[in-house]
């Protein structure tokens, strides 16, 4: 692998990166939990639920996907909510691009690693990625994924109403605590309260998941110049 | 096919085929040092949509509940304390409390 004289800044170790994404493995945990009791209330069968996760491995989407089944819907309707949902992985993967090495099928392979948490935690101040942070934290919240769902999926029904555990808080609580440890400047504030903005004013307008991506125009703020 | 063949083929097919195009389409390739300022400043973006979609929001409707307390009350924790997994079992925990006397 030959590495240009500007990507200087080294990559973390896989097992960094595998540290490094401990307590989001473990919240996650619990969230795909919450997501196995929810499948299989709206009819899926346990081992459907753990080829869901781990197969798909997008949080936001299997929620979004199951509850248009839950309602009702058909398996189309739900495939086009979970690739709203997903659409936020294109601006995502399209800051990640750079950082990749390898020919298309190998970037390709390597943009699958890309989840909110793991993405997160590799983006850099100056743009560019870790990829060992990247790789070991998505690896090991992979692992807690299927665990998770599994566990829900064996034992789910033990648990009385998910709802009244409040369960359905703990995905936008994952996603605070995650955006709490971006919050390293004066701009990045500024632009989280910007995003919020702008999703929620589409909320009423736009389908589930538009708003979410469209909001990543905020982030066209960099544009500007730090003094 | 059963619903369920579509339903998880389906999400899964969308799934990888989104994750795919930006590694791809940009991928191996500098960017010009003003976009690089865009892209650092992509996940507060990003996240901060998540959580109030999530947290304010039920489908199509602004909505304040239980959950937006919780949340809250989770956020706090993570700010104070750093921790995630707190963070988390906290915003559960407030939110089926108010569940619970309301």
């Amino acid at each position: 692998m030959t590495v240009g004289p500007e990507q200087e800044q080294r990559d973390s170790s896989f097992a960094a990166g595998v540290r490094a994404g401990g307590p989001f493995a473990i919240a996650g945990l619990l969230l795909s939990v919450s997501f196995a009791v929810g499948a299989q209330e709206a009819g899926l069968s346990a081992l459907a639920a753990v080829v869901f996760s781990a197969i798909v491995f997008a949080g936001s989407a299997q929620f979004a996907a199951v509850a248009i089944i839950a309602q009702g819907g058909t398996a189309g309707a739900a495939v086009v909510a979970a690739a709203l949902v997903n659409s936020r992985f294109l601006p995502m993967g399209a800051a990640l691009g750079p950082s990749l090495r390898g020919g298309a099928v190998s970037r390709a392979a390597q943009g699958q690693a890309v989840v909110d948490a793991s993405w997160a935690l590799a983006s850099r101040d100056d743009g560019s990625f870790d990829r060992g942070l990247l790789f070991g934290s998505t690896a090991i919240m992979y692992v807690a994924w299927i665990a998770g769902t599994a566990a829900g999926a064996i034992w789910g029904d033990k648990l009385a109403d998910p709802e009244a555990l409040g369960l359905d808080a703990l995905f936008p609580a994952f996603f605070l605590a995650l955006l709490l440890t971006e919050m390293k400047s004066r701009r990045a504030v500024g632009v989280a309260g910007l995003g919020a903005l702008i999703a929620l004013a589409l909320v009423p307008v736009a389908p589930a998941g538009v708003p979410v991506m469209v909001a990543s125009v905020a982030s066209l703020v960099g544009l500007r110049r730090t003094a | 096919m059963s619903t369920t063949v579509l339903l998880i083929g389906g999400c899964a097919l969308v799934t990888a085929a989104i994750k795919a195009v930006g590694p791809v389409a940009l991928g191996g390739r500098e960017l010009p040092e003003r976009l690089t300022g865009v892209i650092a400043l992509m996940a507060p973006a990003l996240l901060a949509a998540l959580v109030v979609t999530a947290a304010l929001a039920d489908a199509d409707d602004w909505a304040v509940g239980a959950d937006t307390a919780g949340v809250a009350a989770g956020g706090l924790v993570a700010w104070r304390t750093g921790s995630i997994i707190g963070c988390v079992v906290v915003a559960a925990a407030v939110t089926a409390a108010v569940r619970a006397i309301s």
